[in-house]
């Protein structure tokens, strides 16, 4: 038996169009850690989710151990010892670690629920794989590292042989990535087989075997890891050399532009999830947040914006009290916002580039005559917007739906940086995105800085938060745990600790984070 | 983009065309005679100029809720209670007809205008519970036809009823007030030029102002339309007043076009067939016509075939039920959609 698991030939084309897997061709063998690589939209997941029976191919087939098999479903494909670890983890928060595991296969005892059992069989599971959890713990109150590993025993107690992991340790800190990898090797001895899908090439050349290369849908080829070096996958995945070290000049920062105080606010259940928040942002300056998702970050963000209401706290753009302000008084303020889920608030999906374009400015007098919207004037900015941000499509009248998460990105951040913004507030802003946009999005993010903006960038990538910011706050469990004045004089591992909750500053007198 | 419309045109076809084989079934089943039950219905409004102008007639007040309707689905607000806003807007105009003093035009102009304020007012309603209290206007505005059928009636039977006339009817309209019937002895009238009006103005409003763009925006992602700045509380809003404004307007064309006095005593059905004609001009103003006709003959085909045959007009709700199910059905020819997709991603990536 050559491979545990064979994919010939896939094709999957969507209902919109994209021809996201072309004739892909994807071979596993028993026992080892294999990387799928690739760009985002180079059509990993597509291939997952096909093997995963959750999108069914137009063309190709799949063979388990050397035999064809039809996965029709997520339950088809558990049955033929495929598991996987979404990106977004499927585990039900009010109920234990014990009870997920189990979940649909449920230990009884009669006709009841055999809860000492699930504990049990929980626990044994976890010391055999040395994924320490624990049994009885909620899983909403557990971290994301914690989460994880019941995810992983989830599919190992159904049998999973073939494990799929789609990006695992994006959600992960440092420390706990290490011990994700302490845990997959430790399964490779035990003689399962794990696809490792990611972009972090560092990683799959820690703890891979053979590497998968796609792009566009295609297979680029399969090598094995040991034969080849990071640079040689990123030229693989992209096509040509990348940049990966940002350019960027030293600032001197003028005023305060946003000032954001003792921001409080408690959740529905009356948890708190921001418990005092201070920081300033000053013109000329980029100030990174990071941290593991989750702590705040979006909550914190949704109030700056006027998204969402504090309970306690203020915020100040240029001196002016906006606390609570509604959306439109905010933009009024020249404060763009590129946020975290663009397909929810970045876009309107249905509609075309071109009104997507001018969400924020259709109101405007200029884009208006008498009534009516100035049809050539709107026309015109779509045009000039689309050759100045590279907005690859058809005409501007193509619907936003049609085009790559980069380019959506790039509608997103065409609006919001040609709003000759004083405050930029970007929260994730090239997240799921292909290196090339990435790319051009951190150029165009220092262009403002530089023209004069103040930016406030939030993202879970640690790449990105060090080497964009001039300064870098800690966000762990809705506070900021950490400043560092100058941010290039920080380590990953480092940050990981105050992102872990286990170092913190001690601000006292709050003066460290301003 | 124009694959897809010239598929959803395609869909809609095999759609009707389904219902409508269906239909003759049903006709096959139940007639004596099949076959001259269904020309009857398929032929029988261009049989002669008076059964064509009656249909003609038919579809007039259908434009008007079509368009209503379309308007607030475009906000992906439900309308449900276009019925009431028709038959209020019908009530107002009855009352500026009977009770005012004015001279021609003007008293007509008046008589619209009030009805449009009574139909925009009734819409307000569930616009304003929505957007301060988070109630459903799906609820709210399908509860409001009964509310605004018992006011209209207590004002047209306590108020404006004429004892004499034997039945429940108001008085006469003022001739002032009437909307001239242009081509004798046909009852096409003016309203006509009205409902025409209207599509262009529901055009022009929805895809040419800032109003229109806010308001769809608003109906295509409610998120990024906040994110965006837009005051998404007061589009939903007016997209109800707009909307029950033109369903008013309607309730007035109707009366002041065709009958000399208010007779209903039960909403006339015109605001749920509105979101048939919605539904089927996927809320698009310069469809609502065409689909508008559709409806429109198949109502008066129905009716011919009722008089002139032993098959009874219900069929056509069959039909009309059959239809809508189809070209709701999202997964109905999706396959033949796909295989579309998939050959021209292909044809796509070999040109790359």
């Amino acid at each position: 038996m050559d491979f545990i698991l064979e994919m010939r030939g896939i094709t999957k084309v969507y209902p919109n169009g994209v021809l996201a897997n072309d004739r892909v061709d994807f071979a596993v063998r028993p026992g080892e850690i294999h990387a799928l690589v690739g760009e985002n939209g180079a059509g990993k997941t597509t291939l997952m989710k096909v093997l995963f029976g959750l999108e069914r191919p137009d063309e190709g087939e799949v063979l388990l151990k050397g035999r064809s098999v039809s996965i029709t479903s997520p339950h088809v494909a558990i049955s033929h010892g495929i598991g996987m670890v979404h990106q977004h983890f499927m585990l039900v928060p009010s109920l234990t670690v014990a009870e997920n595991v189990v979940l649909g296969v449920e230990p009884r005892r009669g006709l009841f629920f055999d809860w000492r059992k699930a504990v049990e069989t929980t626990a044994e599971l976890a010391e055999k794989y040395n994924l320490p959890v624990n049994p009885k713990a909620r899983v909403q109150d557990i971290p994301v590292g914690m989460r994880q590993k019941v995810e992983i025993l989830k599919a190992l107690l159904r049998g999973a042989e073939v494990l799929v992991l789609d990006e695992p340790t994006a959600v992960l800190t440092p420390q706990e990535t290490v011990e994700l990898f302490d845990a997959l090797r430790n399964l490779k001895d035990r003689g399962h087989t794990i696809i490792f899908i990611s972009h972090k090439l560092r990683e799959v050349k820690a703890i891979t075997d053979r590497v998968t290369v796609l792009r566009g849908g295609k297979v680029m080829g399969t090598v094995n890891t040991s034969d080849v070096t990071e640079a040689e996958i990123s030229r693989m995945m992209v096509g040509r050399d990348v940049m990966l070290k940002v350019e960027k000049n030293p600032v001197s920062p003028g005023q305060v532009v946003l000032q954001v105080e003792d921001l409080r606010l408690l959740s529905d259940e009356g948890k708190e999830v921001l418990k005092g928040v201070s920081f300033e942002v000053r013109q000329g300056e980029i100030l990174g947040v990071a941290g593991v998702e989750g702590n705040g970050q979006r909550e914190l963000v949704e109030i700056i914006t006027g998204l969402r209401p504090a309970n306690g706290g203020s915020v100040r753009v240029v001196g002016e009290d906006v606390t609570n302000a509604a959306p439109s008084a905010i933009r009024r303020r020249r404060v763009a916002h590129i946020p975290e889920d663009r397909m929810t608030h970045g876009v309107a999906a249905a509609a075309s580039i071109e009104e997507n374009l001018i969400s924020d400015r259709f109101d405007k007098p200029a884009y208006n005559r008498g009534l009516l919207i100035d049809a050539r004037k709107v026309k015109g900015t779509a045009a000039e917007l689309m050759t100045q941000f590279n907005i690859r499509a058809k005409s501007a009248k193509t619907q936003v739906r049609m085009l790559s998460g980069g380019n959506i990105q790039k509608v997103v951040v065409a609006r919001e940086f040609s709003s000759e913004p004083r405050l930029i507030i970007a929260n994730q802003p090239t997240r799921g995105i292909d290196v090339g946009a990435t790319e051009f999005i951190h150029r165009k993010l220092l262009q403002s800085c530089e023209e004069g903006a103040a930016v406030l960038l939030i993202s879970a990538d640690l790449n990105e938060v060090m080497s964009l910011s001039d300064r870098l706050v800690v966000m762990y469990d809705g506070q900021i745990v950490a400043h560092f004045p100058d941010a290039r004089a920080v380590t990953e591992e480092e940050l990981g600790l105050y992102m872990l909750g286990v170092k913190r500053q001690e601000s006292g007198d709050g003066e460290k984070v301003s | 983009m124009k694959r897809d419309m010239l598929f959803e045109f395609g869909r809609t076809l095999v759609a009707i065309g389904l219902a409508l084989l269906l239909g003759f079934i049903i006709t096959y089943l139940v007639s004596e005679n099949p076959g001259e039950a269904f020309s009857t219905f398929l032929l029988g409004p261009l049989s002669s100029v008076r059964r064509f102008s009656t249909f003609i007639e038919t579809v007039i007040p259908l434009i008007f809720t079509g368009l209503a309707v379309s308007i607030v689905f475009q906000a992906s607000q439900f309308n449900i209670g276009a019925e009431g806003q028709f038959f209020f807007g019908a009530v107002a105009a009855t009352f500026v007809g009977v009770a005012l003093d004015l001279p021609p035009v003007i008293h007509v102009l008046v008589a619209l205008l009030a009805a449009a304020v009574a139909g925009g007012f009734a819409g307000y309603i569930p616009g304003i519970l929505k957007a301060r209290w988070d109630a459903s206007e799906l609820v709210s505005s399908l509860m409001l036809n009964y509310v605004f059928l018992r006011l209209g009636l207590y004002i047209i039977n306590y108020h404006l009823r004429d004892p004499n006339a034997g039945a429940m009817v108001s008085y006469p309209l003022k001739e002032t007030a009437w909307l001239p019937q242009f081509l004798p002895p046909t009852r096409l009238h003016w309203g006509l030029a009205l409902a025409v009006l209207a599509i262009i103005f529901c055009y022009y409003f929805l895809y040419r102002t800032r109003w229109g763009y806010a308001l769809r925006m608003t109906g295509l992602n409610l998120s990024f339309s906040g994110y965006s700045g837009i005051n998404t509380a007061s589009v939903i809003v007016y997209s109800q007043i707009v909307g029950g404004a033109i369903a008013g307007l309607g309730g007035a064309s109707e009366l002041l076009g065709i009958y000399r006095r208010f007779q209903w005593q039960m909403l006339p059905g015109y605001g749920f067939d509105g979101i048939i004609i919605a539904i089927l001009a996927r809320n698009n103003p310069l469809l609502v016509p065409v689909a508008a006709l559709f409806l429109g003959y198949l109502r008066t085909g129905a009716d011919i075939m009722a008089r002139m045959t032993d098959v009874t007009s219900e069929m056509v709700a069959v039909i009309q039920a059959i239809m809508i199910l189809l070209v709701t059905a999202q997964a109905f020819l999706a396959g033949v959609r796909h295989r579309m997709v998939v050959r021209g991603a292909k044809a796509h990536a070999k040109l790359d």
